[in-house]
């Protein structure tokens, strides 16, 4: 199945960064980077799916489509916060994955904030 | 699952350890620079396209504009 042969290239490619590494220390992080890139794109191609079927869901629920297409935002900046983060800490760079990682929380603020908005609404209605 | 693209940074990057060592014997040592510069250009010119492939994939999947 598909997770035989990401599994098989994964092991491969990690010998092939060791070879690498301590002859050509700069080139290592792209094998890394290519690997961790394409896995990703595998992925994705899977999550589609995955998507379609919650728009559907939410449709038939009759919820509000904004919610969910913020939630997918949420999803998807975390996805490649968290990705370009590990490939920067692989790399050796501490500092940049923190500032990488800070940048995207406050992304993700950002896109949580009318979802408070409305929940606050929600509870102050409720209020007597 | 496109592989070739692995292996050939995984080529590219030996292949570039030997030529350093060969020259460095023929005591070229700035061209074993340039050629490893090069190199790293090069690689960084592929790993590039494939990241643009990514976020082309992640924009559609993720609605993220």
């Amino acid at each position: 199945m598909e997770i035989l042969q990401i599994v098989g290239l994964g092991l491969l490619v990690a010998v092939l960064a060791v070879l690498l590494r301590e002859e050509r220390p700069e080139i290592a992080p792209f094998l890394a980077l290519g690997f961790g890139i394409m896995i990703f794109i595998v992925i994705l191609g899977k999550m589609g799916a995955i998507i379609m079927v919650f728009r559907d869901l939410t449709r038939r629920a009759h919820i509000d489509e904004l919610y969910l297409t913020t939630l997918l935002k949420i999803l998807g900046i975390a996805y490649v916060t968290e990705f370009g983060a590990q490939i920067c800490r692989d790399a050796g760079e501490g500092t940049i994955a923190n500032k990488i990682e800070v940048a995207g929380k406050v992304l993700i603020l950002i896109l949580a904030l009318p979802i408070f908005a409305a929940i606050l609404e929600v509870i102050v209605r409720l209020l007597p | 699952m496109n592989v070739d693209l692995i292996f050939k940074i995984a080529g590219i990057g030996i292949l570039i350890s030997v030529f350093h060592i060969i020259l460095k014997q023929a005591d070229k040592e700035e061209q074993a620079q340039m050629l490893t510069l090069a190199g790293v250009v090069v690689v960084l010119i592929m790993v590039v396209q494939l990241i643009n492939e990514l976020y082309n994939m992640v924009r559609s999947v993720f609605r993220l504009f």
